[in-house]
């Protein structure tokens, strides 16, 4: 068993120092008589690049400044210093908040936000200025997905810190939320993480006992995931050493799902550890669609021109993607998940998952 | 032979006037309250503000019948403090057609001794009731007349005589009149007219008391008058065949060489030779012994002859830059008001001048254009404005070069003053679209317009500043206050410096 490379306790004091000198870097240019400024990379489209070797979209060199002396910058650099400080009380207290909290908390200080988007906004640029994300100083968002296994965690915040779960213990799953995030990984004696596209398939996958016949942690993805199941993912991976799977509907959106959780999306270039670049798309490919005869539909004028889109990113360069992409547009079929069970409800875990997995390299 | 049976008649002016009394403003009964009124008001400006005199109008319009709605009798009544009339001269002024003491060439408001008689006639022919004038020049008597027109002779029939002993030595003259009309129809023309009455007036005093008892009063808001117009000579270009026959009767002159310079404007020794000259004239042919041919010969000369000296301006009173100002903000009270005075120009040999002014925001309404206030020689134009070339102008400029958007509390005021107002139409409320006057009218709407614009380019400069100071004063102290508790220090960092130093910028 791997232990945590970064303790939750040390990356909270690590979070908190950060957000400690940004606001001494104001605080200090301000005692000297000076009108701060903040100088951080630029998110700009065309600061945005793909990095081979990182496998994820990240930021190029370009930075940019706010300046107090600018009086269009005057309000984002005071929602900025405010967000940081409400941010650093949240983290060293050890409370939570989400995205619609912080906005809504913002009118206690009079700090005045036109609308969620822009609070939403200023806390992206706060993680582009400290290079962590925000789950990392207790910012979550509303969706939440959830996770079933054999892992046992150890909660670190306050009124549960100590006490452990083992996440098979609830048979819906368990929430991916802040508790479980800052959770440190105990022990497990799973050997693979299986991702999945929708609830129903989770659901089936937990009653066929899935994670003791594949000894497999089920996570559910509930569409695109939301970051921090990506982050939770990507320690999974990474903490545990475990090969991730994901099994989407086959259409380009599903493709689109997995690469986001192997390489990020253009909109997180300015945060790493998010991405799990090992993991591996495991279907259901669009050769699926003609190899086990599944039932599917037409695809759409916006499937075919996001087929091109895809075709054109560089995240889709190696295989499978090339393949499948093309073997869709060849086809101009799609199919979902659940259209396994024309073959009986249990045909996909008895015989699909078993093969892909086989032929993955398991 | 019986076909030559057709009866040829001759009709006095009076008849004239009255057969086609819609030339004269007073086709309809709502039309005539408006156009009597104005000639009144206008007569009194004419024996006051010319002569030295700072006006003061009373005017009252009653009537004996109940409501307000439809067509009644009024009685009109108009009391100045004018010059007066000597008493011999009062039953031809105001019974008898084309006798005028205007017909000089100067500015004035009253041209052909038409205006405050056809009220009158138009007044007897409606009631049937006759006038009465009450006048006095100061001397020690007062006249009260009390008059009828006859209007077949165009002769003035006295009913009434009465003289009173003038202890306070009273000049002026009251009018009373009765007349036919529809006042609630003219009502907010009447009053539009006597408002920019005021904005053109700021020298007078006017009173006006509506049939109901309403009293509107404008007062007075500098003492000073225009400069007064004086009397001048015809300009050779602006002569025609009538004038210039009319001159030749009355001429004691033996030669064309003098007959020019005598009775001709700016035109002396050596410019009367190089006329005759060009016009190809012997300098000592006598002027009676023109022949009708020659006569004609010699108009088309002076109009096509370009040595003349342009006219002079000391015929016309324009209302001057201060007048002008003072009047625009005493009646529209505008935040900003810039006023222009052209240089004297002439057309045709006419001289003019016109005088422009612009008022934004105060009591000038918004609207989706801007508000235009003609005026001829003093006195407003109320009616037919779209035909108006100032209208034409005002729509021909592209309002937003000078920061001007639909919606704005924008008016511009358009004085022409000159000793023939180049009217558009018999009506007398359309100028026509003269290049030489259009170019003058142009110029002064643009000058005035670009002094707005400044001024609201650096109205919202200000404000912007402004913001720009209080986004300071709002988020400074935020970035101290947080970056401070972030920093885990006790002290907020004092910015009292660079909000000082925000300042300081706002003023430089
Ligand atoms: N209020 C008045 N005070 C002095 N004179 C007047 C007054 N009203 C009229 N007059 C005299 O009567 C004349 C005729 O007036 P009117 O018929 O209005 O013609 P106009 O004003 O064109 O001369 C004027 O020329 C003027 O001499
Ligand atoms: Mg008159």
């Amino acid at each position: 068993m791997r232990r945590v490379s970064l303790t939750a306790k040390e990356k909270r004091r690590e979070v908190l120092a950060k957000l400690e000198k940004f606001g001494y870097d104001l605080y200090d240019q301000l005692e000297r008589g000076i009108l701060p400024d903040i100088i951080m990379p630029s998110r700009s489209i065309d600061n945005i690049y793909y990095s081979p070797e990182l496998r994820q979209y990240t930021l190029g060199d370009k930075k940019i400044r706010r300046s107090a002396s600018n009086i269009r910058h005057l309000r984002p650099i005071a929602q900025l210093v405010w967000m940081a400080y409400f941010v650093h009380e949240l983290t060293a207290s050890q409370k939570t908040s989400t995205l619609r909290d912080v906005f809504y908390s913002a009118q206690a200080y009079d700090i005045p936000f036109k609308n969620q988007d822009e609070s939403d906004d200023i806390i992206t640029d706060l993680e582009t200025i400290l290079g962590c994300t925000r789950e990392d100083f207790n910012v979550f968002p509303e969706e939440r997905s959830a996770v079933f296994g054999d892992l046992t965690i150890e909660y670190t915040i306050p009124n549960y810190e100590g006490k452990r779960l083992n996440l098979t213990s609830h048979p819906d799953g368990v929430m991916i939320g802040p508790a479980l995030t800052s959770a440190e990984f105990i022990e497990t004696n799973a050997d693979k993480v299986i991702a999945i596209e929708k609830g129903g398939l989770f659901t089936r996958f937990i009653e066929e006992r899935v994670h003791e016949r594949f000894k497999a942690i089920l996570v559910f993805l509930g569409g695109q995931a939301p970051r921090s199941t990506r982050y939770f993912i990507r320690r999974l991976n990474q903490e545990l050493g475990l090969p991730v799977y994901v099994f989407t509907d086959a259409d380009p959106w599903g493709m689109h799902i997995a690469m986001v959780i192997i390489s990020g999306s253009a909109n997180a270039a300015h945060v790493k550890e998010l991405t799990t670049p090992d993991a591996k798309w495991a279907g259901v490919w669009a050769s699926d669609i003609v190899s086990y005869k599944l039932p599917s539909d037409k695809l759409e004028d916006i499937d075919v021109k996001r087929l091109h889109e895809l075709l054109r990113d560089p995240r889709y360069k190696g295989e499978p993607w090339q393949r499948e992409i093309n073997t869709f547009m060849r086809i101009q079929k799609k199919c979902e998940l659940e259209a396994f069970s024309r073959y009986g409800l249990t045909h996909i875990v008895d015989k699909y998952l078993p093969q892909r997995l086989k032929d993955l390299g398991e | 032979m019986e076909i030559i049976s057709q009866v040829f008649q001759e009709i006095s002016p009076a008849d004239f006037f009255y057969r086609n009394r819609e030339i004269a403003g007073f086709a309809n009964p709502a039309r005539a309250i408006f156009s009597a009124i104005r000639e009144l008001v206008e007569n009194s400006f004419d024996a006051t503000e010319p002569l030295g005199i700072l006006p003061d109008i009373y005017i009252r319009l009653s009537s004996n019948n109940e409501g307000e709605e439809g067509e009644k009798i009024y009685v009109l009544r108009v009391r100045d403090n004018g010059s007066g009339i000597p008493a011999d001269y009062i039953p031809l002024a105001f019974c008898q057609f084309l006798f005028s003491s205007k017909y000089r060439l100067k500015q004035s408001r009253g041209t052909f001794g038409l205006g405050g008689t056809m009220a009158i006639l138009y007044g007897q022919i409606t009631t049937n009731k006759p006038v009465k004038v009450i006048s006095s020049t100061g001397s020690q008597k007062i006249y009260e007349y009390t008059l009828m027109i006859d209007i077949e002779r165009n002769r003035p029939i006295i009913l009434d005589r009465k003289i009173y002993e003038n202890d306070a030595r009273w000049h002026g003259t009251i009018v009373e009149l009765s007349l036919e009309g529809d006042y609630a129809k003219a009502m907010p023309k009447v009053l539009e007219y006597l408002k920019q009455t005021a904005i053109a007036n700021p020298y007078a005093n006017i009173t006006f008391v509506d049939p109901r008892g309403r009293l509107y009063k404008f007062e007075r808001a500098v003492s000073n008058l225009p400069p007064p117009p004086k009397e001048t000579l015809p300009h050779p270009h602006g002569v025609d065949v009538e004038t210039l026959s009319r001159i030749i009767r009355v001429t004691r002159c033996k030669t064309l060489l003098d007959f020019m310079q005598e009775h001709f404007h700016r035109v002396g020794r050596h410019t009367a030779k190089r006329f005759l000259d060009f016009a190809g004239f012997p300098e000592d042919a006598d002027p009676k012994k023109l022949k009708p041919e020659e006569v004609v010969k010699l108009v088309q000369a002076m109009k096509n002859f370009n040595g003349f000296f342009p006219p002079d301006a000391s015929c016309l009173s324009p209302l001057g830059e201060e007048i002008l100002r003072a009047g625009i903000l005493k009646e529209l009270e505008p935040e900003f008001v810039a006023v222009t005075q052209r240089k004297p120009s002439a057309y045709s040999g006419h001289p003019f001048i016109v005088e422009v002014g612009i008022a934004y925001g105060g009591k000038v309404p918004p609207a989706e254009d801007v508000l235009l206030y003609r005026f001829a020689n003093k006195i407003p134009l109320v009616y037919d404005e779209s035909g108006d070339v100032c209208w034409r102008i005002i729509k021909s400029i592209n309002w937003r070069k000078y920061g001007l958007m639909p919606g704005m509390p924008v008016a511009i005021l358009i004085h022409i003053c000159s000793t023939k107002i180049p009217w558009k139409t018999v009506g007398k409320e359309m100028i026509a679209d003269r290049p030489e006057v259009s170019r003058e009218i142009l110029n002064g709407v643009r000058e005035v317009a670009r002094k707005l614009g400044t001024y609201l380019s650096r109205k919202e400069r200000i404000k912007r500043e402004k913001a720009r100071i209080s986004f300071f004063v709002k988020y400074l102290p935020k970035i101290a206050e947080f970056s401070a508790k972030l920093a885990g220090k006790e002290k907020i960092p004092n910015i009292e410096d660079l909000l000082r130093r925000a300042r300081r910028f706002e003023e430089s």
